[in-house]
């Protein structure tokens, strides 16, 4: 099985990936994350406006093998959401890090983001996971 | 090519029997002719009236609502042509893990269908139900001695609403103390039923990892542990059929802390008649009278999750319960003023519960050790058997159930979704897949102690001829199911793009 991680983008550990533009970071899944969920058919996102905390649940992502949590990677104001995902859920399998974003945080720390890990790390820990 | 064509000479001895008929079925509305009623009423022999004036204007619709028409015996086929299609427990091993999908032995319907149970009426008064209660009592008693608990609600409807009312007793119980407590623990390997019933009382979740041997360890739940936590659900044995050992030291911990225990008792099964819940510390649990004590399951009949407590939680109970009076016979108690409420508008499911006092008294106590001796040894024997075949997530020995996953058959592109509709190919349904979620692409397998030595080896042999089948032809797992009447449905389409009302076709203008 071969992981997409693209070296411009960060890391956590819950399979979320992060690019940070200026003090706005855009968020969804990796590539791993879409592979192990499967075909993805729902996807729930919070209103734009809504403060999350680094490690707090901001939406839900459901395939048809699973139902998950989407975790923060950094803490902040959502200020974007992509409202596309709700007609479109197949974009997070067919296009991880482009049409299938998921929210853009304002940045309320930025060292948080700094914090996240790089592609190699990520690559290195999905593997750690999966032997 | 066909076996029964012009000229051939069927084998069996008895020519009309068949396998040659296998319906399609359309809709009901697709079968529908304008005009075509089941039956007739006769001329109205009063004067009519507008239902506008009876009922205003409001009350009447403008359009009819386009139910089908159709006639009786069309609506007999119909349904019974569906009913053939049906993957029942009655046809065949049917190992969904985590769902104890036993056998329903036919005394229990018969019992069930004794006219002073089927005919009670809810509303016939205590007097006229003494048999009824009766047996409540009793099978109340009987699940208190199997779980070593005290008291047993049989009010919950289901599983889900038992773990609700346990939950709720939980609350009530702290705020009693006037205790003010946010926070519900739950290992990652939950039952989603767990967390959903948490959070309907108002409680934050706190997920607890699984330790790597698929067991949870007293250090996370410790360390997690504190004052505002009102209590832990544990599942035990768990949801990867592994038995909790550290659930002594778990119950000390939370209790240590004022904590309560709640037992998910979906896998009760394994534990029948060997251990008590009550005797490893837990307070509350919820028992599913359609899994371990074999009433109807999925479809078949209603569910019935009746709640048992230890004594200390006894005032919050649903209300009322059924109580024996100082002169033998039995009532309702209802004046509980602690008690959480009502949780269905008579006593629950009765039916059920006549089932399920039919299978513990057809049983016995040794016959019940002796049902969950063989569902732990059936659920073994099938791991044995597999364990060179398929990865085992957690290879140790297991309960009622085990696990195995799709790791080893990666390289040939095939997932567990393929293997379970390459079963329905053998004549199998499929086990649970894709949960546990701590296991990814889990396969689990519950057989219960209905089958016998030759099924389990017929299952067994399916699955290894599946695994090699993966390894050496792995397009013909990929594209199961083959023999079904429709082949891989697009499950994908259906979740994102689902129809789920009929629409008439519009007549092109």
């Amino acid at each position: 099985m071969s992981i997409e991680t693209p070296d411009n983008l960060r890391y956590s550990k819950e399979d979320e990936w992060a690019r940070r533009e200026g003090n706005r970071v855009t968020v969804g899944v990796t590539d791993y994350a879409q592979q192990q969920l499967g075909d993805v058919v729902f996807v729930e996102l919070p209103e734009a406006g809504k403060v999350v905390d680094r490690g707090e649940p901001f939406g839900v992502i459901e395939s048809v093998k699973a139902v998950a949590d989407l975790f923060s990677p950094v803490g902040g104001e959502i200020v974007e959401v992509n409202a596309a995902l709700s007609q479109t859920p197949e974009s997070v399998n067919e296009d991880c890090y482009g049409d299938g974003w998921m929210v853009v945080i304002e940045l309320a720390d930025p060292s948080e983001y700094d914090g996240l890990l790089d592609a190699a790390a990520y690559g290195d820990f999905v593997k750690s996971r999966s032997d | 090519m066909s076996a029964t064509g012009p000229g051939h000479t069927p084998r069996t001895s008895r020519p009309n029997a068949s396998s040659g008929i296998a319906y399609e079925e359309p809709l009901l509305f697709e079968r529908s002719v304008e005009g075509r009623v089941g039956y007739q009423l006769p001329r109205a022999d009063v004067p009519e009236v507008d239902p506008a004036e009876l009922l205003g204007a409001d009350g009447v619709r403008d359009d009819l609502p386009g139910l089908p028409e159709v006639s009786e015996v069309e609506v007999v086929r119909h349904f019974t042509r569906l009913s053939t299609w049906n993957a029942a427990v009655d046809l065949g091993l049917y190992p969904l893990g985590s769902c104890t999908m036993k056998y329903n032995p036919k005394v229990n319907e018969r019992m069930a269908r004794l006219p002073g149970f089927a005919a009670a009426h809810p509303m016939q008064g205590d007097e006229n139900s003494q048999g009824v209660l009766e047996l409540l009592h009793r099978l109340g008693g009987a699940l208190a001695e199997v779980s070593g608990l005290d008291h047993v609600s049989l009010q919950p409807a289901a599983g889900a609403q038992g773990e609700l009312a346990g939950i709720m007793m939980i609350r009530a119980y702290h705020r009693a103390r006037g205790e003010q407590r946010t926070r519900v623990l739950v290992p990652d390997s939950a039952h989603g039923t767990n967390p959903a019933s948490a959070a309907l009382n108002g409680f934050e979740v706190t997920t607890i990892p699984t330790g790597e041997d698929g067991v949870l360890h007293p250090e996370p739940v410790a360390e997690a542990m504190a004052e505002d936590v009102a209590g832990i659900m544990i599942t035990n044995p768990n949801t990867c059929g592994i038995f909790e050992r550290h659930i002594g030291r778990i119950t000390e911990i939370v209790h240590a802390k004022g904590g309560l225990v709640y037992l998910d008792g979906a896998n009760l099964n394994a534990l029948l008649g060997i251990a008590r819940p009550g005797d490893m510390g837990v307070d509350v649990m919820h028992f599913n009278l359609h899994k371990t004590f074999s009433t109807p399951h999925g479809g078949g009949g209603p569910g019935s999750g009746p709640v048992g407590v230890k004594a200390h939680l006894e005032p919050f109970l649903p209300s009322p319960v059924v109580v024996q009076r100082d002169d033998g016979s039995y009532g309702l108690d209802a004046e509980r003023p602690q008690a959480i409420g009502r949780l269905h508008g008579n006593l629950g499911n009765v039916g059920m519960a006549v089932r399920a006092w039919t299978y513990i008294r057809s049983l016995g106590s040794e016959g019940l050790q002796r049902c969950g001796e063989m569902a732990v040894l059936n659920a073994n024997y099938l791991l044995a058997r597999l364990r060179d075949h398929f990865h085992v997530a957690y290879d140790q020995p297991v309960m009622h159930e085990c696990v195995l996953s799709d790791r080893g058959l990666s390289e040939s592109g095939v997932t567990t979704l393929d293997v379970a509709k390459r079963l329905i190919d053998y004549g199998y349904h499929p086990p649970t897949i894709y949960f546990p979620l701590v296991v990814p692409g889990a396969l689990m397998i519950e057989p219960t102690e209905s089958e016998s030595l030759e099924g389990l080896d017929r299952f067994a042999d399916t699955l290894i001829q599946i695994a090699g089948e993966a390894h050496e032809t792995p397009d013909v797992v990929r594209e199961a199911p083959h023999r079904t009447r429709h082949r891989r449905l697009d499950e994908t389409r259906a979740a994102r793009r689902p129809v789920l009302t009929w629409q008439p076709e519009q007549p092109e203008s």
